[in-house]
């Protein structure tokens, strides 16, 4: 592996230098010089109560407003939208009465990282495929991966509604399993191929100088190094997967209700405040996964 | 020149590459492919079609009803992408200019992360006649009877914006956290104003960014199904609406795998565009002269 990956052009090692600019150009602590200008060099016209930062503060308000909403309301005591008194009642029904909702989150749970993990693995391979090597069918397949990722969500559920129907493949979990792997492909395969674009070559030079052999040149150079874009992607996936709503409505199957099927059920045919409680449960799960994962956020934000 | 090494390597490329290729081809272009097929074809009784060549799907398009749907479509795509980027504009910019850039990052990313129909349901929550909103300003003594602000176009428009938000700040903000500020600095040092040095300096150079955000909040705008269906009334149903329609309750799938197709040639179209578009910024970038120091840096 490693002898096809040593870059065979010059230009591949040029490529390196330009892909570390900040890394070039950025002084050191205390250093004066011609260099660009450091991130967080105060602008003089950036001021702290300026335009854009005033717009941040309200769009992120904005963002947060309706789950503050729906999060206050799920401690409320009764059922309508006038506040009756503090109450943990709904979170009492959450746990132990709504044994179809966990159920659902069960089968989200599954399919989140049994798809995650086939997109991550098939996507981080083609993206050191095609990063790495020259062949015929790299734009045909730098397309297909594209296109999944703009075309509108109907579009791809009822395309494969379709062709589930055409080929005689029951609508369930297995199903499901493969339309999220489509949908999350592309996505880790964007992730592992933009972390590819800054590794250095050589560094693999330097492990094969230093009498690494091919294999521990994969296993501790190659791999550690490619492992944050991994990650993001298997993150990125996770997350989109447990999301996923229009795609696997079309997909699904009688006995295949994910959590967000549930919760549309739910909405439809009766709101519970059950869903307030979900509601803050999930915010929760989401902002500690964001926490553990805050060095990746930047990867991801660079993604989407 | 053929270098063995080379034509291992293109082995192990298409090795490596290959699995998701044909998954993709599989799952993603095959369903395209019947979809186009489908579209010429003859509706079926119950669902399904009938091996027979017809156009009759693409006459039914034509319908005053559709056309009147597809035009509410591009208007609330194109008012809420317009909305969605003035206010993510600002928002990237002081994201990419913070200290605390993973922190808002953070506050961005945690809504987009969490589940749509949640985010949704919340809005339900917010704007219904007896919603939060409405209750508020009846407890303050502003109105008396409840507000209409659910179940219109309004709302649509409203959560619209509020679910592709996150998609519009994050490439902004990547591009614009990739800018160099003494750009901005060196424009205001000869004699342009502020406003001259945004216009002039720094959009110029996030152009890739913005129309990444344009389209990852246009298309899927335009092909939004959940949204219409939960917070919009009789007058805003959209283009994804009808095609899911078509199938589920009129089951005409020649006339839904039409309507797909238009939606996947136009956002096909929109993509290109994008594309060509960044591919000839780069190029002009590759061409402009770069200056560089007496550390070797590119200033």
């Amino acid at each position: 592996m490693t002898t096809s990956t040593k870059p065979p052009q010059r230009e591949e090692q040029h490529k390196a230098v330009k892909l570390f600019p900040s890394r070039l150009v950025t002084a050191p602590k205390g250093v004066q010089g011609p260099y660009k200008t450091p991130r967080n060099h105060v602008f003089r016209d950036h001021r702290k109560f300026g335009f854009s930062n005033i717009m941040l503060v309200l769009v992120v308000l904005f963002l947060f407003t309706p789950l503050f909403v729906v999060v206050g309301y799920s401690f409320n005591a009764t059922k309508g939208m006038r506040w009756a008194g503090l109450s943990l009642v709904w979170y009492e029904k959450l746990l132990f009465g709504s044994a179809e909702l966990w159920r659902a989150f069960g089968n989200s749970l599954l399919i989140a990282i049994s798809s995650s993990m086939v997109a991550t693995f098939l996507g981080s391979m083609a993206a050191v495929g095609i990063k790495w090597y020259k062949f015929k069918a790299r734009t045909y397949i730098q397309i297909t991966s594209f296109l999944p990722m703009v075309l509108p969500e109907v579009i791809i559920g009822i395309s494969m509604l379709i062709f589930f129907t055409a080929v005689k493949i029951p609508l369930g979990m297995f199903s499901i399993f493969v339309a999220h792997t489509t949908f999350n492909l592309p996505f880790v395969f964007l992730l592992v191929s933009a972390r590819l674009e800054e590794f250095d070559f050589s560094i693999i030079e330097a492990a094969r100088d230093l009498g690494a052999t091919e294999r521990q040149t994969l296993l501790k150079v190659i791999i550690p190094s490619i492992m944050p874009g991994v990650t993001s992607g298997f993150l990125m996936a996770v997350t989109m997967s447990l999301e996923d709503f229009v795609i696997t409505f079309f997909v699904s199957g009688p006995g295949s209700t994910t959590l967000p099927l549930y919760v549309y059920s739910m909405i439809r045919y009766g709101v519970s405040p059950v869903i307030n409680a979900l509601s803050f449960v999930l915010i929760l799960g989401i902002m500690l996964m964001a926490l553990s994962f805050r060095r990746f956020l930047k990867t991801i934000a660079a993604s989407s | 020149m053929m270098d063995p090494r080379e034509s291992r390597g293109r082995r192990l490329g298409v090795t490596y590459a290959a699995p998701m290729g044909l998954w993709l081809t599989l799952f993603f272009l095959v369903p395209l492919l019947i979809i186009v097929m489908y579209s010429f074809l003859k509706k079926g009784l119950y669902g399904g079609v009938e091996w027979e060549f017809t156009l009759s799907a693409y006459q039914q398009m034509f319908n005053p009803n559709f056309m009147r749907v597809l035009l509410r479509t591009l208007w609330v795509a194109f008012i809420s992408t317009v909305i969605t980027i003035f206010l993510a504009l600002p928002c990237g910019y002081a994201m990419a200019r913070s200290k605390h850039q993973t922190l808002w990052l953070g506050m961005v990313i945690i809504p987009f992360w969490t589940n749509s129909l949640i985010r949704v349901y919340a809005w339900i929550a917010i704007l219904s006649s007896e919603g939060f909103l409405n209750e508020a300003l009846k407890a303050i003594g502003l109105i008396k009877e409840s507000l209409p602000l659910i179940y219109n176009q309004g709302a649509v428009v409203t959560v619209l914006i509020y679910m592709y938000i996150p998609f519009a700040i994050l490439p902004l903000f990547t591009t614009i956290d990739k800018f160099d500020f003494g750009l901005l600095e060196a424009a205001r040092d000869l004699g342009a104003t502020k406003p001259q040095a945004i216009l002039k300096v720094l959009i110029p150079n996030i152009r890739s960014g913005i129309i990444t955000a344009v389209i990852f909040t246009f298309i899927p705008i335009f092909g939004a199904y959940a949204v219409p269906l939960l917070v919009g009334g009789k007058d805003s149903y959209m283009i994804g609406n009808i095609i899911v329609d078509q199938v589920t309750k009129t089951r005409n799938w020649p006339l839904a795998s039409a309507f797909s197709l238009i939606i996947t040639l136009l956002s096909t179209l929109g993509v290109v565009w994008m594309m060509t578009a960044s591919a000839r910024e780069s190029a002009r970038s590759k061409t402009a002269p770069q200056v560089v120091d007496a550390n070797g840096g590119v200033v």
